[in-house]
């Protein structure tokens, strides 16, 4: 018997009446590992974005562990990884500080740290490889080790559930690799995860199941579709740089 | 100190470091979401509540508070829709309030331009027993606030999606940020005044944040910073005869300029001395060029992702990375956008 995890029913989705999602049921069962793909603007990030209640859903109904998502308070149950970090800003703050807000949801506004809060922080950042890098400002980490910075966060929190945002966009093999083996770890505990991405990579061998999103609709749910195209070409190196190199601050160097 | 035998001297130098110390402290957050300004829009609102406080013959410290506290709750909840015709609703907010307070100003009295210049530009020298008791006790609460909400401020600061997935109560945080910041706006004025108000609040941040490497770390030099400027501005001041509140901002940004100098003298020494430079400067190699013995032990293992001993490792030169080619590394951005 499993249980539900996360559930979708019928969830629509629009932005300013034009539809994003239209129709979509999903559902994610106790140690599951489903990836949602699709192609950029197909709706994929929407819909996770709809699961965790920063987009309204329009129709349909959203629960989480059983519970309507609007009436849903066990925050610290989930473990959010966004695609990158935060709008950012010149002050600068230590990878460790970062890892460490994943703890809020778990300890509450008012708690201060304790021994519990620096252990979790200090498992998650090794977990994921970061561990000598603790006190470095996030800024003048690379792409990757950002994005591994996120992942502790949200293993810091000790979720049962894990949802990432393409998690694996424009990061480096060396990252993919570390963040593959950190993923591996948490469903090896027990974990449930819910991604999206645009490509698998090193992560295809964790995938149980395969959503693949089609102009807001559910096009497929099964087994991890075949890549077709030049995606399919041996040794494709699947880059899309997102943006030209940023400024990475006055330590950037 | 012969300048301090006067009692509204000591006063002037109790409220200045009281409002060194506090007004960075809540800066911080402002900077951190891009919201540095914003302590300006709210002391040109604070002026009407001045006006006000003149006009029916109330304190208008206590006036201000409120007036700014709730023109402060009304910015944030323009910010939250995130409109962008909020944008035109801030300029109606911040001008109609300076305009208004000008309007009221003047209708209260004959010493209606002396009062103006006073809450525009700062008098702490006229500042009485009962007003100072005011901003210390307000400073406290503020400062008590910023300290204790530190991790949750930094969550909703940092990243405001995480922390509403981590069910924080986000609304309540930013209103509670709003309200603290128009409370740190009107007592700072009589330090420094409605018009240099932001300066105190985000000078000594940005200086900080020129030699810090964390959080944590920036606050507390930041309020160590604020407090400096704000000190020597009391005894610079009582000395050379200028204006206080001016002589703080001065004083802020020319510690910010020593600093900043001090800090790329100090970068480019060490670049000088042919260390390639220190492993904060470095983006740690992440691919294996194989043109180097390694001092990490074990570079099999990518989980430990092994960053490059600065002095040890003669590839850790930053372009080393790139010319490396072997990975998707060289084209990737250091942060990527996020996309729709």
């Amino acid at each position: 018997m499993t249980d539900s995890v996360v559930s979708v029913e019928h969830g629509v989705v629009a932005y300013d009446d034009r539809p994003v999602l239209r129709d979509v049921s999903l559902r994610v069962t106790t140690g599951e590992v489903v990836a949602v793909l699709g192609a950029n603007g197909s709706g994929k990030s929407t819909l996770i974005r709809a699961v965790l209640g920063l987009v309204p859903l329009s129709a349909g109904t959203v629960t989480l562990f059983d519970t309507p998502q609007r009436r849903f308070r066990q925050w610290s149950r989930i473990g959010y990884v966004p695609q990158r970090i935060g709008a950012g800003s010149g002050v600068p703050a230590t990878v460790a500080e970062v890892v460490a807000s994943g703890r809020l949801a778990r300890r509450g506004v008012l708690r201060p740290p304790g021994s519990a809060d620096r252990t979790a922080v200090a498992e998650a950042l090794s977990a994921v490889g970061l561990s000598d890098r603790a006190g470095d400002p996030v800024g003048t980490l690379s792409g990757g080790q950002q994005q591994r910075t996120l992942i502790a966060r949200a293993l810091a929190g000790q979720p049962e559930l894990l949802i990432l945002d393409e998690p694996t966009a424009g990061v480096d093999s060396a990252s993919q690799d570390a963040f593959a083996e950190a993923l591996r770890g948490f469903v090896a505990g027990g974990g449930t995860v819910l991604l999206v991405a645009h490509e698998l990579g090193p992560l295809s061998a964790l995938i149980t199941r395969a959503v693949v999103v089609h102009h807001g609709e559910i096009a497929h749910d099964g087994a991890v579709p075949e890549p077709a195209g030049h995606h399919a070409a041996p040794g494709h190196e699947h880059v899309h740089p997102h943006a030209p190199e940023e400024s990475v601050g006055m330590w950037g160097g | 100190m012969s300048l301090f035998q006067y009692d509204f001297m000591i006063r002037a130098l109790i409220g200045a470091l009281v409002i060194g110390l506090t007004a960075p402290a809540l800066g911080i957050y402002l900077v951190q979401r891009r919201m540095s300004l914003i302590g300006d829009g709210i002391g040109h609102v604070a002026l009407t509540g001045v006006g006000v406080g003149l006009l029916l013959n109330r304190s208008p410290v206590v006036m201000a508070v409120i007036v700014a506290a709730v023109a402060a709750v009304a910015i944030e909840l323009i910010r939250e829709r995130g409109r962008t015709s909020g944008d035109v609703a801030l300029a109606m907010l911040f001008y109609g309030g300076i305009a208004g307070g000008v309007m009221l100003v003047g209708l209260s009295g004959s010493r209606s331009n002396a009062n103006l210049m006073a809450y525009l530009f700062g008098s702490l020298t006229t500042t009485s027993p009962q007003d100072l008791v005011v901003i210390v006790v307000l400073a406290v609460v503020v400062l008590v606030t910023m300290i204790t909400l530190r991790p949750a401020l930094f969550a909703i600061s940092h990243d405001e999606e995480y922390a509403r997935v981590s069910g924080l109560p986000v609304r309540a945080l930013n209103l509670l940020l709003a309200v603290t910041t128009a409370v740190t706006v009107t007592i700072a004025m009589r330090a420094v005044g409605l018009l240099l108000i932001s300066a105190l609040m985000v000078v000594p941040v940005a200086t900080a944040q020129l030699f810090t490497r964390g959080f944590l770390g920036t606050m507390l030099s930041a309020m160590g910073l604020g407090l400096l400027a704000s000190g020597s501005g009391v005894w610079l001041a009582g000395t050379a005869n200028t204006a206080l509140g001016a002589t703080i901002v001065i004083l802020a940004i020319g510690l910010f300029l020593v600093v900043a100098v001090g800090v790329a003298l100090r970068r480019a020494l060490g670049r000088r001395r042919a260390v390639p430079g220190s492993a904060h400067q470095l983006e740690p190699c992440d691919v294996v060029l194989g043109t180097a013995p390694r001092t990490a032990p074990d570079t099999s293992d990518p989980a430990a992702d092994p960053a490059p001993d600065p002095v040890a490792d003669p590839v850790a030169d930053p372009a080393a990375p790139r010319k490396g080619g072997a990975s998707a590394d060289g084209a990737r951005p250091v942060g990527i956008l996020r996309k729709g």
